[in-house]
């Protein structure tokens, strides 16, 4: 076995090796799709567990106060007993609600998102499925989540709680087209919807420099509408504490409103992670054309912390907004999509499209 | 409780619901049900339904002695205490016509000028988390507690002090207070460009409040909106020029009046009024005259029979006290016309048309406090 | 104006108007029939222009039960006190002005509340810090609560 900590096809390839070797095929295939299975929920719930803390500390911090510091040193245990909290309250029962709907909303918001990591490269061959189609695979599995968001609204008979679905759910269809229109503004330099070669492609220079103006200006709508997209910051109206108690999770309590609570987290982290992939190189080290010695230095820095760094740093300037803006109206969020942003992305896609052409890239 | 809601017949149309905000909600900032009628996301009628925390403050004033009912003042607009007890002592020594020292007017007006910034502050901080800028609502309660420290050090508690008596003060400040205040000024000076920073400057609160909630200048005088959100109508009430007291006189201070009549106006009043707060303390602060904090009173004070009105200008309007006496050491009628009820008169007005995220907005801009409205 | 002056319109307006002493305005009685009339004059007259009214309290005076308006001209910057009586404390009834001044509605509704004085024509009259079904009025001075009253 050869494992290096830079590139983990050997590692994967020794362990498909031992596992066909001891069983026949079919059971190989099997345990392998368990272990991955394991290892992604897993890590669904350890990043969901630390994004918590750390929204909490940030935003602690922004605003003058220290966050959680009693359980545990810093506070670190604080999202473990929340946890514990939120598993062992009373499921409470709406008689008026539509159980089976009710029910299974949270379910599918949680496996849209599941859906998505899968597909999502964390470093060399530290990847689930690597579609020829990827980005449009992430896409498309995301806006699954919309559908959990309806059914969560309507299935509450909850007048509060319609509003808010309704209000959520015109929002992440609006806003899902600006994010797959600046995606595809890097498709067209990359010339490739595969992650695995996204990423490759970036080995002398991150897109977002490599694509100068039209590439910053994607990689800003795309900023602006995952945000929407995801419900947080300055886009929260959906579930506005000050507004409409808690917009289409009101009626939620206990585990269930864990798992949108944390589908929300995870939500980010896949938004932010896909911006780091594609924008900013994702396992890729910062490589500058050409600086041999420079690159050689850069790639002592394992990939894994390339690709955590770059997604942490996205995650940090969402936070950020979120704490700082006011909250935008219904009517202003949609305004902002489609007289503002559509129209921008249209011709952002132009002028790439031109770039590439001309061969105005770096 | 029961209630029966007999609203008067209007035509409902087909898409109406009603919907409760309150008296439980994140931001009707106090125990008040509005019962908002609304048409997809469109407020067609709002309906407030107060009375949650009705005291009866007005019966009990009926068999408080003068100096026992500045206890009850405190706590209607607990925002600005000291003003509304400032509101009474007055209406006590004119009616027994009795001179208050110097020292005691210029304690009576800077601590007044405090009550007044530390309001609008907590004001501020609601405003933000209002429209959803959580982070505002740290900032303004970190610097407000700047000043009730100075309450804490010099009258012994950081809310409801009843501080003023008929006559003067309870007891004089503490010698730390001309210190603690002007340092709290250079302070604060600096704060407030955060403040605007934060939340004046940015284009989504400009988005939501400008053109939200237009209220004329007729309508604020034929309601009866007063304060900073009547003078951001261009309705001039300040009570302070128009009806002085204590020595406002001595100070320069503007009259801040805005002709746009929406939600950022109303914003920007109260923004500028905090400046002009902070003016007249630093002219006033440092030229207390000695003396003695208060002037010799009866132990028992009884008016004389006949009626008296007091107005002062408290953080949220004109506070009014109206005493009908005939004679004995606890008024025949004592009736407090407060600000904040006739400023919630005009909140169905002005938030026809908007939407429910609007009313959030327009109802932040109005600064309820709603003991003050059921007294 | 002055207060004289103003003495002497009202007279004009309104001849049954008994001036009261006061030393800080000028307060006058009016018999409740004359009353709505008076306020619409002293509102839109251009002289006058009593446009803010400032406070409206219900009293009860034992032998009688009283509104009493307190009006301010933001124009002219002059001040009265409009008082009308009404000694029937079963159907104690007064014409309302909120079509006048606006503050008037939820002002009427509260001495409506505490003290059990009717407007005529207000558009919607009803009690405004008590529950609906509340019996009698508290503010009167006959009043008598054992439950919710303390009586030291």
């Amino acid at each position: 076995m050869n494992f290096s900590i830079y590139d983990f096809t050997s590692f994967n390839q020794w362990i498909d090796k031992f596992l066909n070797d001891n069983l026949n095929p079919f059971w190989a295939v099997v345990v392998e799709l368990t272990i991955i299975g394991l290892v992604v929920l897993l890590f669904y719930a350890l990043v969901g567990l630390f994004l918590v803390y750390a929204e909490r500390k940030v935003c602690a911090f922004m605003q003058n106060r220290v966050g959680p510091n009693r359980v545990g040193p810093y506070g670190i245990f604080q999202t473990i007993a929340d946890l514990f909290k939120l598993l062992m309250k009373e499921l409470i029962h709406i008689k008026s609600a539509d159980t089976f709907l009710f029910n299974i909303a949270p379910f599918i918001v949680i496996i849209a998102s599941f859906m998505a990591i899968a597909a999502i490269p964390f470093a060399k061959g530290l990847h689930a499925i690597d579609f020829d189609i990827g980005i449009l695979y992430v896409i498309a599995v995301s806006s699954l989540g919309v559908v959990g968001v309806l059914l969560a609204g309507w299935s509450s008979n909850n007048k509060y709680s319609l509003i808010g679905a309704m209000r959520s759910g015109a929002q992440i269809v609006s806003y899902e087209l600006s994010v797959g229109l600046s995606l595809l503004t890097i498709i067209v330099l990359a010339g490739t919807m595969q992650f695995s070669q996204i990423v490759e492609g970036q080995a002398n220079g991150w897109f977002l420099f490599k694509g100068h103006i039209p590439a910053f200006v994607a990689f800003v709508i795309f900023l602006i509408a995952s945000t929407a997209e995801t419900n947080r910051g300055p886009f929260d109206l959906a579930e506005a504490e000050s507004e409409l108690t808690a917009g289409f999770h009101t009626e939620y309590s206990g585990i269930k409103f864990a798992f949108f609570f944390l589908a929300e987290y995870m939500n980010m982290f896949i938004v932010a992670s896909i911006a780091a992939t594609v924008f900013l190189g994702g396992w890729m080290p910062f490589h500058v054309g050409g600086w041999e010695g420079f690159n050689r230095v850069m790639d002592f820095i394992p990939p894994l912390f390339w690709y955590f760094g770059k997604t942490a740093f996205i995650i940090f300037l969402m936070m950020w907004f979120k704490w700082t803006f006011p909250r935008l109206r219904i009517d202003q969020l949609l305004t902002l999509e489609w007289k503002y942003l559509l129209p921008i992305n249209l011709v952002n896609i132009l002028i790439m499209a031109f770039v590439v052409l001309m061969g105005w890239h770096f | 409780m029961k209630e029966v809601i007999n609203l008067p017949v209007r035509n409902i149309e087909e898409e109406e619901y009603h919907i409760n905000m309150g008296p439980q909600h994140p931001s009707t900032h106090g125990v008040l049900r509005l019962v908002v009628s609304l048409q997809g996301e469109i407020v067609k009628n709002l309906k407030p339904h107060c009375g949650y925390i009705h005291r009866g403050i007005e019966k009990m004033c009926e068999k408080d002695t003068y100096p026992q009912i500045i206890h009850l003042t405190d706590r209607m607009d607990y925002l600005s205490a000291h003003i509304n007890n400032h509101a009474v002592c007055m209406l006590v020594e004119k009616a027994l016509e009795i001179d208050v020292p110097e020292r005691v007017q210029y304690i009576r007006t800077i601590v007044d000028e405090l009550n007044r910034i530390a309001s609008h502050q907590l004001w501020w901080c609601s405003f933000g988390m209002d429209l959803g800028g959580l982070t505002c609502f740290f900032y303004g309660l970190r610097d407000r507690e700047k000043i009730l420290d100075i309450f804490e050090e010099s009258f012994g508690s950081r809310l409801l002090h009843s501080y003023y008596t008929p006559g003067g003060l309870m007891m004089d400040i503490h010698k730390d207070f001309q210190k603690n205040v002007k340092d709290f000024i250079k302070y604060f000076r600096k704060k407030i460009k955060d403040y605007d920073r934060i939340l004046t400057g940015n284009i989504i609160m400009h988005e939501r409040t400008r053109g939200v909630g237009f209220l004329s200048k007729e309508d604020a005088i034929s309601y009866g909106v007063t304060g900073p959100s009547g003078r951001a109508s261009g309705f001039a009430c300040d009570v302070r020029k128009h009806h002085p007291y204590g020595v406002y006189e001595k100070a320069d201070f503007k009259e801040i009046l805005l002709p746009e009549g929406d939600t950022f106006a109303r914003y920007m009043v109260r923004m500028h009024e905090m400046r002009e707060s902070m003016k007249i303390i630093e002219q006033l602060i440092d030229n207390i005259p000695a003396g003695d904090y208060s002037a010799k009173m009866k132990a028992v004070i009884k008016l004389p029979a006949g009626e008296y009105f007091q107005r002062v200008e408290a953080a949220r309007g004109e506070l009014g006290v109206y005493v009908v006496s005939d004679g004995n050491k606890t008024p025949l009628r004592m009736k407090f016309r407060s600000p904040n009820f006739s400023n919630l008169g005009v909140l169905d007005h002005i938030s026809r048309g908007c939407k429910i995220a609007d009313l959030v907005a327009i109802g932040a801009s109005l600064d309820y406090v709603i003991p003050d409205i059921d007294r | 104006m002055d207060n004289a002056t103003l003495k002497e319109r009202i007279l004009g307006l309104v001849p049954e108007a008994e001036f009261q002493e006061n030393k800080q305005f000028l307060m006058f009685v009016v018999p409740p029939s004359a009353m709505h009339e008076l306020s619409f004059a002293l509102k839109h007259e251009a002289d006058l222009a009593f446009d803010f009214l400032f406070c409206l309290s219900g009293v009860d005076m034992v032998k009688y039960l009283e509104v009493v308006y307190h009006l301010e001209s933001t124009t002219h910057k002059h001040q009265l006190v409009l008082k009308v009586r009404t000694a029937d404390r079963e159907n104690a009834a007064v014409d309302t002005v909120c079509d006048i001044w606006r503050t008037a509605e939820f002002h009427e509704r509260e001495a409506y509340d505490l003290l059990g004085i009717r407007f005529n024509n207000h558009p919607d009259l009803r009690r405004i810090f008590l529950e609906e079904d509340w019996k009698g009025y508290p503010l009167r001075k006959d009043y008598v609560d054992e439950v919710n009253i303390v009586e030291l």
